[in-house]
């Protein structure tokens, strides 16, 4: 088998890819629903049904793509520049910590200062929660793969210890949560009777923010011109350190504002289990996205969908509900190799 | 402080640390293995979760105890292969590539478990490996109830550390093999193939991790649990840096971390009243990020780690 270059990379493949990958993974896991005894095409049908079927099921859907939109900019922007940070979902909950802290009721500001003023300080505790890898690897060259994973189980510990010791709420009949964000600081409804809240805006416009930075600006051109060769970067003239280290600090800022927005949107209190995983699924986001903060929006869409509807549809087929993990696991495998195919072509001899 | 000294000459705490090191020992030469031949192999806390279902379900479906451990070896080579298909062949990403094998592996050995039992509320058990007390040996005071009453698959990982380094050490496998993580170019002039010693490195040290995770449901516990690999393959990554990539000083490294994860459990028994546990459970994050910074001086990484061969292609 050989690889070689493509002489020219055609558009159309670059917009096929997602596409592929997500053919290629939704096919493999047929296999696991076959495994079950379950008819495929039917499964299917429910996953996109529960996921797309009824106005309760769409805004669940979009609800559920806040924190993914979030996390999936904070993973697109620190892999443009190489910086490999898998602790979003420890920066999620650092975000969360800052905005239950200061939302319920330390300070209280009429509501058109309350909300923004909680998104920036969940944004600086996500950015800070990334501060010590990314010094870490910019001082002394400690990889962040690993600092930034494992304090994603320090962070969790401590909310952990937050819930159940100093924070609790003594309301609570003895659940470990936190005590109720203010009435100022919770987002107002996007649609009423449902749980779809203004943290949809506010990503999409962080999706706007992010990619106007990263297209028209001097600080996206020089993250992305670290992440193609950070040797020659250095030798144009940009300071490698100081562009890993500010790439960070908007990473962890997006990573914190899924929090805020999971705290002060959806929940409207802090517990453990805000975060399914948002953080590691905000990777399979990036990923499918190709590394676009616009198309994050569409990916975060797509993989919410999955979730939404895996839900319903395990619950009418008796699948696990662990297929949707399975789906975006795979479509992190299958996305590298489509876009592989569209730089590179095999040739078998 | 005599509470301390009372606790490192009791027997129970070293077969304790023993224990809890067989799952890091077999993690920590895997990965090595891997990182040896130049791929960074970030499937291992997946791929331990696999080992973990694996192991146990085996026995639970009937096999024995060995043939479990073969199983979850067995399957674990396979994401191996899977691993240096992505990484080492098509000469992707090392990275993306072993979040995304981490996040399928796991969600798999979930989707498995729960199709398999679906209606397990409380986790089934199966009859777990025994302690085998080594005829004599485990006469001796301290030292034998400690080191010479363990269950078999600790020997296995304790065994397997000078394994590894005389295979790495002393054998023309091994020189290929740390070859190829440095300079992949001579080896392929030697007419010996990158890609093959590769593959070959990464199933196995993969073997070795599912293994490291069919410990903990097939030794220390007999129960398979959501999440209970916990970030041990991530502790091992670490420890793999800590010990410059050497075998034994990966077996230092990994007795280090566990005596000391002991003796927060046996600390924590003491002032669990005033210190919340949540502090204690943190203490092996944050020691693995600790001794990664102790040592990132020093790191003498594998040359060519996270560089994909190409033949007839210069680097």
């Amino acid at each position: 088998m050989q690889i070689e270059l493509r002489e020219q990379i055609a558009p159309w493949r670059i917009a096929l890819a997602p596409v592929a990958a997500v053919a290629a993974s939704l096919l493999l896991g047929s296999i696991l629903i076959l495994w079950v005894g379950a008819p495929v095409g039917e499964a299917y049908l429910l996953l996109v049904k529960g996921a797309l079927g009824s106005s309760f099921a769409l805004t669940e859907t979009f609800t559920r793509s806040i924190p993914l939109i979030f996390t999936g900019l904070a993973a697109a922007i620190a892999f443009r520049a190489r910086f490999y940070n898998i602790g979003a979902e420890g920066q999620l909950y650092c975000g969360a910590l800052a905005a239950t802290f200061f939302g319920t009721g330390l300070i209280t500001l009429p509501p058109l200062l309350m909300i923004p003023f909680l998104m920036l300080v969940g944004a600086l505790a996500g950015g800070a929660a990334l501060a010590v890898p990314v010094l870490l690897k910019t001082h002394l060259k400690v990889d962040e793969v690993v600092t930034t994973l494992l304090l994603n189980f320090v962070i969790l510990l401590f909310v952990g210890y937050l819930l159940e010791g100093p924070w609790k709420d003594p309301m609570s009949m003895g659940w470990p949560q936190s005590e109720s964000i203010i009435d100022e600081g919770v987002f107002p409804k996007l649609v009423d009777k449902s749980r779809l809240h203004f943290g949809l805006l506010f990503a999409v416009i962080g999706s706007v923010l992010c990619w106007t930075m990263m297209r028209f600006t001097v600080w996206g051109y020089e993250i992305r011109a670290v992440g193609h060769n950070p040797s020659a970067a250095r030798f144009a003239g940009i300071n490698v350190n100081t562009t890993v280290i500010r790439t960070a600090l908007i990473s962890g800022g997006f990573a914190g504002l899924a929090g805020v927005s999971e705290v002060a949107g959806l929940k409207g209190y802090l517990t453990l289990d805000i975060s399914p995983g948002f953080g590691y699924t905000g990777i399979a986001v990036a990923m499918l996205a190709q590394l676009h903060p616009m198309a994050v929006i569409l990916s975060a869409l797509f993989i919410s969908m999955i979730y939404v509807g895996a839900d319903s549809m395990s619950r009418a087929v008796n699948i696990p509900t662990y297929i949707a993990d399975v789906l975006v696991g795979l479509s992190v495998l299958s996305i590298l190799v489509s876009v592989m195919l569209t730089r590179y072509r095999l040739r078998w001899r | 402080m005599l509470d301390i000294i009372d606790i490192l000459v009791s027997a129970g705490f070293w077969a304790a640390t023993l224990r809890i090191v067989s799952p890091l020992i077999l993690g920590t030469l895997g990965e090595l293995i891997c990182e040896r031949a130049g791929v960074l192999n970030l499937g291992i806390e997946g791929i331990m979760t696999m080992g973990a279902m694996c192991g146990w379900m085996w026995v639970y479906m009937g096999g024995d105890l060995w043939s479990g451990v073969l199983f979850a070896a067995f399957v674990g080579a396979l994401f191996g292969l899977l691993h240096s298909g992505f990484t080492v062949y098509l000469g992707l990403s090392q990275h993306v590539t072993g979040i995304g094998i981490t996040l399928f592996a796991s969600s798999l050995s979930y989707y498995v478990f729960r199709m398999l039992l679906p209606d397990a509320t409380t986790p089934p058990k199966i009859i777990p490996f025994q302690p085998y007390k080594i005829p004599f040996l485990s006469d001796i005071p301290i030292v034998g109830e400690a080191l010479f009453s363990q269950t078999p698959l600790t020997y296995l990982a304790l065994s397997l550390v000078p394994a590894v380094w005389y295979v790495l050490y002393k054998t023309p496998v091994g020189l290929a093999v740390r070859m190829a993580g440095e300079n992949p170019m001579a080896v392929e002039a030697q007419g010996i193939n990158v890609l093959s010693i590769r593959t070959g490195a990464v199933m196995v040290g993969s073997a070795f991790m599912a293994v490291g995770g069919a410990f903990i449901t097939m030794s220390a516990f007999d129960a398979f649990y959501f999440g209970m690999i916990n970030g041990r393959g991530w502790i091992c990554v670490a420890l793999v840096i800590f010990a410059s990539w050497r075998p034994g000083k990966a077996l230092i490294g990994a007795l280090l971390f566990a005596g000391l994860d002991a003796l927060q459990v046996r600390a924590q028994q003491m002032a669990g009243a005033i210190i919340p546990y949540q502090f204690f459970l943190m203490l092996p994050y944050i020691l693995s990020i600790v001794a990664m910074v102790i040592m990132a001086r020093r790191a003498s990484y594998p040359q060519a780690l996270l560089t994909p061969f190409r033949r007839g292609e210069r680097t």
